[in-house]
């Protein structure tokens, strides 16, 4: 059986299960209600969309950033990327979102929830990806710097084309891994009323007493997203399996 | 060329172990070591003896703590601009590792010669071209390192360091970590190359080779040269009794 089969077979089951379920508690549905609200769906989606893709870069940037300063060698640098990570991975993304928006950006004026959150947002992923490229950076072995400058090349030519080119491929499976979580996030954003997906199904469940014909579509709208991600992740994990010798 | 080491110390920082505390180690004790005009000097001795710590010092890797070296006369510089210089207009080859594996064996010999050398591509694959044929190595080409064996890495290793035409080779143990078929690829292919009149130093354990191709050995032993001879008179009577005890070793085995 062809793997992609095995997965929508066992698709089937699963929500054939979940039908099960719903015709056990004699649910009734009102999609009809829910219907109506579809172009909140669609704004909703596009918006998780566009943020996703914003915190997505960010995040790759500030991850980068704390990786450099995590190996830098200098202890002050190494001690404040060292604090970031462990303070933004240690405490829940909730907590970070209420006081970054509310207290934080209020205090330094910054008004537009949509940048503050997207800039919240790629902070906590920043503090993930920082880990991932510090790790990646890490696996480089020492004699691939040593064979690079017994050729000549500068440090600035022995990062650019020995040890980012072998760094990239480690660490992208782990990346994409995290862009998955990140879009699942940014769900989070609907506490600091942002009109993503998440708080218009949650305005569409409050208007419509539908919660399930509210949910079910969100989830469907999220795996939309990550799944092609996962894919991507599976897929650049294959593709970049040779690299042991 | 002509080698001159005085004085050569060269001491690393140790973490503690079990046994000692941490503090420095010494790995070149006041070596000192002076050849004549020679084409290759191969370094022996024990592990731990200092010679690869040596090799690296030669080649312009690793500056020592004090002392001097000179080539022909002219002062190995000790600041790293000057070094990478140096390091250009000589190759180095360690015992393995040397390529990139994410680049094919033929973008790994143009690699130097185009970001360091300044050659234009096609001038890099011009370059590369006939020393690939000559050592049956144009067919693996196109190959990256995980699909190459040890040998070919190996010599494709030895092929990078010498299309840029360097003044002298440095080679660490350039068969240690290959099987004995493949050690012996390895080897004719640095002896023909030395045959055009190439120069070496060369850190090796393989005595015969040593025997064949050195022009000098030295003995490098608890971080000095305890012996240095020209090759025929290295392996016949050795006076001191740990080159006796160190020959006994590697050629009974």
């Amino acid at each position: 059986m062809p793997r992609w089969l095995a997965h929508v077979v066992v698709f089937i089951l699963f929500a054939a299960a979940v039908a099960v379920a719903f015709a056990r508690v004699d649910y009734e549905w009102n999609w009809e209600g829910v219907w109506e609200y579809r172009q909140k769906f669609l704004q909703g989606w596009l918006v998780t969309v566009a943020l996703s893709l914003a915190a997505l870069v960010s995040s790759m940037i500030v991850g980068a950033l704390a990786a450099v300063m995590l190996r830098s060698g200098n202890t002050l640098l190494e001690a404040a990327a060292r604090v970031y990570v462990e303070v933004i991975r240690g405490t829940p993304l909730l907590v970070q979102l209420l006081i970054g928006f509310y207290v934080v950006a209020t205090a330094i004026g910054l008004e537009n929830r949509y940048v503050a959150g997207v800039l919240l947002l790629s902070l906590f992923s920043g503090a993930y990806m920082a880990e991932i490229f510090r790790g990646g950076l890490a696996a480089i072995p020492k004699t691939q710097i040593d064979s690079g400058r017994a050729i000549g090349l500068t440090p600035w030519q022995s990062l650019r084309l020995v040890v980012l080119p072998q760094a990239v491929r480690l660490v992208l499976p782990a990346v994409a891994g995290q862009l998955v979580s990140l879009v699942k996030d940014s769900s989070l954003l609907s506490v600091i009323a942002i009109s993503e997906f998440t708080l218009n199904a949650q305005e569409v469940n409050s208007f419509t007493y539908s919660t399930l014909e509210s949910y079910l579509p969100l989830a469907a709208g999220y795996l939309l997203l990550t799944l092609p991600l996962s894919g991507l992740a599976r897929w650049l994990e294959h593709r970049f399996r040779y690299e042991a010798g | 060329m002509n080698l001159v080491v005085e004085d050569l110390v060269q001491r690393f920082p140790v973490r503690a172990t079990a046994t000692r505390p941490a503090g420095m180690a010494t790995v070149l004790d006041r070596l000192a070591l002076a050849t004549g005009e020679i084409s290759t000097l191969v370094l022996v001795g024990p592990s731990g003896g200092g010679k690869s710590t040596l090799l690296r010092i030669l080649a312009g890797l690793d500056v020592p703590t004090s002392g001097r070296v000179s080539f022909d006369g002219v002062p190995l510089p000790t600041e790293e601009e000057p070094l990478r210089c140096y390091r250009r207009t000589v190759g180095t080859v360690f015992q393995a590792y040397n390529l990139f594996p994410h680049l094919t064996a033929m973008e790994n010999l143009l690699l130097p010669l185009v970001h360091v050398h300044g050659l234009s591509e096609s001038a890099a694959r011009e370059r590369v071209s006939g020393p690939l044929e000559r050592f049956q190595l144009a067919e693996h080409a196109h190959k990256r390192p995980a699909e190459l064996s040890g040998g070919q890495k190996q010599r494709i290793a030895i092929l990078r360091a010498l299309v840029v035409q360097p003044r002298r080779l440095f080679l660490d143990e350039p068969t240690s970590a290959l099987d004995p078929e493949m050690r012996a690829e390895v080897l004719d292919m640095i002896r023909e190359v030395r045959a055009e009149g190439g120069q070496f130093v060369l850190v090796t354990h393989e005595m015969a080779f040593a025997r064949r191709t050195a022009d000098e050995i030295a003995f490098v032993a608890d971080g000095r040269v305890v012996v240095i001879a020209p090759a025929a008179e290295f392996f016949h009577q050795p006076a001191d009794p740990r080159v006796r005890a160190f020959l006994q070793l590697t050629l009974a085995s």
